[in-house]
């Protein structure tokens, strides 16, 4: 019988069994917390931030993707300063590569823009980087665009762990990061790449698409779990 | 000695355009230039992006016109995919590239033009603008603000979008057209078409009133070009290039457009961001030609629509078979707006209309593809070539108000050369360029200023650059 834990969270007396994490627990309570990275269904990689909370007895902050629940846990989902870094770090992510929504395929139905609505993001305040990306449309069904891509590795993560192919991968660093199809080759040329389209279907912004989709023009992806994940290679008859 | 006087917008941020006027040593008008001093350069922004972008791309880029971008846009990514656009949902690019035209002719005519028309080029300008018109005649108003209204609101109900709609795509529209949605368009028309007829009658009333001044006002010679269909008639979504002389001979009498290339040479100007396209054979600067409302009916047989060809034929009875005065961009625009319901209407009846087939697919099949369509102010070109993945490597646009560049500033000299006396600015002169060049309704946004007024300054130049005099409105 597994361990039920006692906690609170934002003020609210909340219960998780043993091995839940914060957000689980938050989210099964009906408390919100914004995340990118996390996607129900894969796992976890604490790649964005987002989802970072205050714990009573400890200086630094935590993420409630990466964080299991504990007995007597005192938790801040909410705050002032929760709001700013969250702010922060989605300004961030659109300033260091470069977004221009009106012509963007994933515009009105990308999760960044989401976030940045939901968090009262009107402006940004740091230097766009403007780096020079590139577009890789090497693959006969779809393309990812560089520019538009925020790392949250997503794309890595269902490709190797729900469809086994391990296509995608990251390389180079810091503000050269990208993500990588099969050691850098082109998309097209992969010899591991199965088309199953689980990829696009993941991405939160418009950085994977189909390809000849016309802007504003992607797919509208609800994503409770991963039931829509067959969708594009059903769609198209692979 | 050479003297120059240099018409400036005032708001910088408004304003993309400013006027010099060459005098030589004794006052006289010798040289005139419109310049244009903003320009975003589409051809940069849009390499490396994929191609089905384009339409939406395009469209912001050059924001004044954007649902006449995207079908140029639209009809490029077709020929690159080789592949024809559905029927269906060419016709229904046909009816949103109509309500643009109706819409934006009827900006210009009633909103930016109408006032001058009704009170004078030398009207106080507090007076000469659409609340004016509103207070003089209100009937003239209702009806302007009526059409406009109508041209965007179909453009909405179709396109979900006013400014920008993601609904023209390659291949054809996103969606089909809903059964209500037809309805009530077709509803709407017939008030719109007795609108139109009531504005062309004023208009015609009041022309013996301007018939000396349409002699000087930008009459000139120049060929033409427009897009005809099979029969000769007027196109604004397809076709063939029509181009005439200024006699009405043809120059060519049917070329595919994308041979454009072949007759149309891209002149550049170290005083005007814009390009200055001119008729090839004839050689720079001879092969001046006009494109837009005028042009269109000057290369057009006819209309293709009952009312609008009655209108016309009495255009031709009144100015002749071919018009050569800016002037007379007026009353063609007049015609088009008649012309653009008929015609939305008959498309609208078509018995395919709601055919749930809207769009073709397909894949890059080809690198190169060229789109052209009539915009509002003319014909408009979109030329890409792409690499094996649809990645867009070059891209050249002629746009419709780069290919009157030339009329332009002809229009803008003779004007000069007509009003200008001496070394001192004077109101009317101003009020005259002015008008001038909103004849061809150049899709820059100082040319649609609020309410109409151009924010201008006009300024006398020494040649060692000195002000001699300033008019600043
Ligand atoms: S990915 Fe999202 S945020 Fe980025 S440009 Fe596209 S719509 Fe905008
Ligand atoms: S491509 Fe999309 S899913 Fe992959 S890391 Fe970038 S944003 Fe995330
Ligand atoms: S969602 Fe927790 S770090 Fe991204």
């Amino acid at each position: 019988m597994s361990t039920v834990h006692t906690l609170r969270i934002d003020g609210k007396d909340v219960a998780g069994s043993d091995g839940a994490t914060i957000l689980e627990v938050a989210r099964e309570n009906g408390i919100d917390i914004p995340t990118m990275c996390h996607l129900d269904g894969i796992s976890d990689r604490g790649a964005c931030r987002l989802c970072m909370v205050e714990i009573a007895g400890s200086p630094k902050l935590a993420p409630a993707c990466m964080t299991r629940v504990a007995e007597g846990m005192e938790v801040t989902a909410h705050s002032e300063r929760l709001l700013e870094y969250r702010r922060a770090i989605t300004e961030m992510l659109f300033v260091e590569r470069n977004h221009v929504c009106a012509v963007c395929v994933a515009n009105n139905h990308c999760e960044l823009q989401d976030l940045a609505e939901d968090l009262g993001v009107t402006h940004f305040d740091l230097p766009r980087i403007n780096p020079k990306v590139e577009v890789d449309a090497s693959h006969p069904l779809f393309a990812i665009d560089h520019n538009r891509c925020i790392l949250c590795l997503r794309c890595v993560r269902v490709c190797d762990e729900i469809e086994g192919a391990h296509t995608w991968d990251i390389m180079h660093r810091g503000l050269d990061t990208r993500v990588q199809t099969d050691m850098g080759l082109a998309w097209g040329d992969s010899p591991t790449c199965t088309s199953c389209g689980k990829c696009v279907q993941v991405c939160p912004t418009g950085a994977l698409f189909e390809k000849g989709r016309a802007v504003a023009r992607g797919t509208r992806r609800p994503r409770p779990f991963l039931p829509w994940m067959r969708v594009v290679a059903e769609e198209r008859g692979l | 000695m050479t003297r120059t006087i240099v018409i400036d917008p005032v708001t910088r941020i408004e304003g993309h355009s400013k006027i010099t006027i060459q005098l030589d040593d004794r006052g006289e008008v010798v040289d005139a230039h419109f310049h244009v001093t903003q320009f975003r350069g589409f051809e940069r922004i849009t390499q490396g992006r994929p191609v089905h972008e384009m339409p939406a791309i395009t469209a912001r880029t050059c924001g004044i016109c954007p649902v006449s971008h995207m079908v140029a846009a639209a009809k490029a990514v077709d020929d690159i995919m080789a592949v024809e656009a559905a029927p269906t949902g060419a016709d229904l690019r046909r009816v949103i590239n109509l309500a643009q035209v109706v819409q934006s002719h009827a900006l210009s005519f009633f909103h930016l033009s109408s006032p001058d028309l009704l009170f004078g080029f030398d009207a106080d300008p507090a007076r000469r603008n659409i609340i004016g018109v509103a207070r003089e005649n209100p009937g003239l108003a209702r009806d302007g603000i009526a059409i406009r209204k109508l041209g965007q609101q179909i453009i909405e109900w179709l396109g979900g979008k006013r400014i920008h709609p993601p609904w023209i795509v390659p291949g054809g529209v996103a969606e089909p057209l809903a059964e209500e949605t037809r309805d009530r368009i077709l509803a709407a028309i017939p008030e719109a078409i007795a609108a139109a007829q009531r504005a062309i009658a004023w208009y015609k009333s009041d022309l013996v009133r301007w018939e000396e001044e349409a002699a000087t006002f930008g009459n000139f010679r120049t060929a033409y070009m427009g897009l005809v269909d099979r029969e000769g008639l007027v196109d604004l979504y397809d076709g063939w290039l029509r181009v005439i002389d200024a006699d009405g001979k043809p120059l060519e009498e049917r070329v595919d457009p994308r041979r454009y290339a072949e007759f149309i040479g891209e002149a550049v100007e170290p005083w005007t961001y814009l390009k200055t396209p001119y008729w090839k054979p004839m050689g720079y600067p001879d092969g001046i030609y006009r494109v837009g409302p005028l042009a269109r009916l000057n290369v057009a047989e006819r209309t293709g629509t009952p009312l609008a060809d009655e209108e016309l034929e009495k255009f031709r009875w009144r100015i002749g078979r071919v018009a050569g005065s800016s002037f007379h961009y007026h009353y063609a625009r007049l015609i088009e707006i008649l012309h653009g319901l008929e015609r939305i209407d008959q498309l609208l009846r078509g018995p395919d209309i709601l055919s749930k087939h809207v769009r073709s697919r397909a894949e890059v099949n080809r690198h190169e593809g060229i789109g052209v369509s009539e915009a509002p102010r003319g014909t408009l070109f979109h030329h890409y070539r792409v690499d094996d993945h649809g990645i867009v490597e070059w891209a050249n646009l002629i746009i419709a108000t780069g290919n009157n560049n030339m009329a332009m500033n002809r229009a803008v000299l003779q004007v000069a050369r007509q009003h200008v006396r001496g070394d001192r600015l004077e109101e009317p002169m101003l009020n005259r360029v002015e008008a001038v060049i909103r004849c061809y309704d150049p899709c820059l946004s100082c040319s649609t200023h609020a309410l109409g007024q151009m924010a201008l300054e006009l300024e006398l130049r020494a040649p060692d650059g000195t002000t001699l005099d300033t008019l600043t409105r």
